[in-house]
């Protein structure tokens, strides 16, 4: 205690550390500071005891209250779950097609629908459902397979192209690469182009109407206007699944392109199924 | 090494026992916590019919829907700013009063001293006046000194718990969360409040009184920036005055002034402070020592206001012999009409902003993703959300059109062919509305063309509307 140094003014034992003649003076903590620090310790023990907290080699400490946050998460599904359990039954008893004259399970079901739909659809149809090349705009009012409630319904519950579910839709068309000649398909576009009142060649026209006639007009129609049974597009509107210019329609006439998508019957529940369809109907297009 | 103590940062309460006074200002003071008191409690209970789907308790702060009723006006959520500006004039109102008239706040009107006040008088009931109190609290803990402590506490905790109990209700339908409360059905966050707000009008009012006001409101601290040498407190006319009976000067055969030294001024004070010592930090202004200063020199035969309201600047005036200004030329000072003039400009603000306001109101979110959709015979489609809201207590149906422009195309998802929405009382409704331009029109090829979109109550003629785009091929 020889180098104990006591401050002149106040008789305060000082810490010896001086900053341009300014001593820092040792005083005591504060004792209720010092009994908040020991409550805080004990506190702490207590919590680590209680809560996940110390870390093992694998994941750690899971605390006695077993708590997680993933436990709060599941908890909160399934309090909601049980908040909605009534709208769900009547979702599953409602029939579908006059949805809309009940508001309340209407807007239920869109907005189950559109949280369907960001998780599960928005990956191919976009977030605002408005499609890309190759994806179809659920926003139009034009339908490879029907805009009808029921139309959405099947094609949502069974899918496209997929091998998974028996009920799927399927399109078939040749790649016309193997059956037509360079002229003729050049021919042929000119025709569907003059379909759609686009600007084209007048002279090819008679000649790739007949070939049109001869080769397409089984699935879409004589005028083109394709059949939602079969998942023939319509070709004298303005909208164009892969493109509708004559690069976009030569690629599609000689190689023949299609979409698929999953039984979504297979992967959501009932419930998810009809809501998501009901998203789908309220978008703009629904028929 | 210097022997002077550190200057103590902590002060222990000294016990005030404030004396019974009469008077004029003392009467007026029972009045106004009256009145004050009054408006808190019985407020909740005040009916006012709103016909059948909103409520009927004519103040009312429902939390859960997000309404505020008072009286005839219901303000939504959004319109949250007539409160903050309330709040704004309540702030100058203050400034006004303290550069003005001082602390008249805190002397009068503060919850505070209101119930600080209420909280003596129980306690002069069951413990007697000033010299009673001071026995009792010397005393030590016999029976007695218990049982009139008990009967103290039940009080104030009566008086406590009904304080508490009042607050819940201007949340809550009064009359059914009274009988929830006593049937144990009410919710908890409504016993927790009472619990809270019991504690501290009991602690604060009972126990710390003068030292809420002295160490823990701001208030005073900001008053100090609104007060000036006109600015009107309470002051001691020391040339009056002093020197005092019991002084040194007078014991030394100076003649004495006015003040006998009866320390009733000291006695009634309820924040334990002496008012001859000049202006302090710890007076709330609330005028006690004024009436008990003028009963005294009633006795005695001398003429009223030793003790008075006085600003800084008469105390100068009257010392150097001169006359104090007229009372109205304390008030009616540039600072003070500025202060009335902001604050009446933002309530008449206020007043025409809630004539002006519809009880029919949209909004209009064009959806940008996409900003168009391109329909099949070549026409251009743009998507609206579209938020209704009816403002009034009953079922209403609005009927939206697009007067701006006659030849887009008006629809509403989910409806056939029918451009109105029946939206229910006090309620919003989320509407998709599509517009559409033939492909031939200007508006589908441009990159934008503005329209306006209105909606119209056909039974009462209200309408509003907002303006928006309409993107086009171009837009993007």
């Amino acid at each position: 205690m020889s180098d104990r140094k006591l401050d002149e003014e106040t008789g305060v034992e000082t810490t010896g550390h001086s900053w341009d003649g300014i001593e820092e003076l040792n005083n005591p903590l504060p004792r209720w500071w010092l009994w908040t620090l020991y409550i805080t310790i004990i506190w702490g023990i207590g919590y680590t005891i209680a809560y996940p907290a110390w870390p093992m080699i694998s994941g750690a400490t899971a605390g006695m209250k077993e708590w997680s946050t993933r436990g709060n998460v599941a908890q909160d599904i399934a309090s909601h779950q049980e908040q909605n359990a009534e709208l769900v039954t009547a979702l599953l008893a409602a029939e579908m097609t006059v949805l809309r004259e009940d508001a309340d399970l209407n807007r239920y079901a869109v907005a189950r629908g559109g949280a369907v739909f960001r998780a599960q659809c928005s990956q191919c149809h976009g977030s605002g459902a408005a499609g890309a090349v190759g994806y179809p705009n659920l926003l139009d009012n034009d339908w490879l397979w029907g805009g009808s409630m029921e139309a959405i319904i099947h094609t949502v519950r069974h899918g496209v192209r997929n091998d998974t579910d028996d009920d799927a839709h399927y399109s078939e068309m040749p790649a016309f690469a193997d059956l037509l000649e360079k002229e003729e398909i050049a021919a042929t576009i000119e025709y569907v182009l003059s379909l759609s009142k686009q600007e084209h060649d007048q002279t090819l026209v008679p000649i790739g109407a007949e070939l049109f006639a001869d080769n397409c007009s089984s699935c879409h129609g004589d005028a083109g206007l394709g059949d939602p049974d079969m998942g023939a597009p319509n070709l004298a509107d303005a909208i164009w699944l892969y493109g509708g210019n004559r690069d976009a329609l030569s690629y599609t006439i000689e190689n023949a392109r299609f979409g698929v998508m999953p039984a979504w019957g297979q992967r959501l529940s009932e419930e998810d199924v009809r809501a998501v369809s009901a998203y789908v109907h309220a978008l703009g297009g629904g028929e | 090494m210097s022997q002077d103590p550190a200057p103590a940062l902590y002060a222990a309460q000294e016990p005030v026992f404030p004396r019974k006074v009469k008077g004029f200002f003392r009467t007026f003071k029972w009045w106004i916590m009256a009145v004050t008191l009054g408006i808190y409690y019985l407020t909740p209970w005040l009916r006012w019919d709103r016909g059948p789907n909103l409520p009927d308790q004519a103040v009312l702060i429902d939390m859960a829907n997000r309404r505020f009723y008072f009286f005839w006006i219901e303000i939504w959520s959004h319109e949250f700013y007539f409160v903050a500006g309330l709040l704004i004039m309540a702030g100058l109102g203050l400034f006004l009063f303290t550069s003005a008239l001082g602390r008249v706040w805190c002397g009068y009107t503060c919850p505070q001293t209101v119930w600080t006040d209420l909280f003596i008088l129980v306690e002069r009931w069951i413990e007697g006046d000033r010299n009673a109190r001071v026995r009792l609290w010397k005393g030590k803990w016999i029976l007695n000194k218990w049982r009139l402590r008990l009967t103290k506490w039940t009080g104030w905790l009566v008086i406590a718990v009904a304080t508490g109990g009042a607050w819940v209700f201007y949340f809550a339908d009064a009359p059914t969360l009274l009988s929830n409360l006593i049937n144990f059905t009410a919710h908890p966050a409504a016993y927790i409040t009472i619990a809270i707000l019991t504690a501290t009008t009991f602690v604060f009012g009972g126990f710390m009184r003068e030292q809420v006001c002295i160490y823990m409101c701001p208030w005073p601290r900001i008053q100090a920036a609104m007060m000036d040498p006109d600015t009107i407190t309470v002051a001691y006319r020391d040339w009056r005055g002093e020197d005092r009976k019991n002084s040194e000067a007078v014991k030394a055969g100076a003649p004495q002034g006015d003040c006998i030294d009866c320390m009733a001024c000291a006695n009634v004070c309820p924040v334990g402070i002496d008012i001859r010592d000049g202006q302090q930090m710890e007076c709330i202004t609330c005028a006690l020592c004024i009436d008990a200063c003028d009963d005294v020199m009633a006795k005695i035969g001398k003429p009223r206001g030793l003790i008075d309201y006085l600003a800084l600047s008469d105390e100068e005036a009257e010392r150097a012999g001169a006359q104090p200004k007229p009372i109205w030329k304390h008030v009616l000072r540039p600072r003070t009409l500025f202060y009335t003039a902001l604050w009446a400009a933002i309530g008449a603000g206020l007043v025409f902003a809630l004539f002006i306001r519809s009880d029919i109101e949209l909004t209009v979110s064009p959806e940008r993703n996409p900003t168009y959709v391109l329909q099949s015979d070549g026409s251009i489609r743009n998507i609206y959300d579209v938020r209704l809201r009816n403002k009034l207590g009953d079922d209403r149906r609005f009927h939206l059109n697009l007067t701006s422009n006659e030849i887009l195309r008006i629809e509403l998802e989910g409806k056939d062919h029918v451009l109105w929405i029946d939206v229910p009382a006090d309620t919003t409704v989320l509407q998709r509305v599509y517009i559409t331009a033939r492909p031939q029109d200007p508006a589908a090829s441009i990159e934008s063309t503005a329209l306006r979109i209105w909606v119209e109550d056909l039974e009462s003629g209200a309408s509003a509307s907002q303006s928006t785009i309409f993107n086009g091929r171009k837009s993007q």
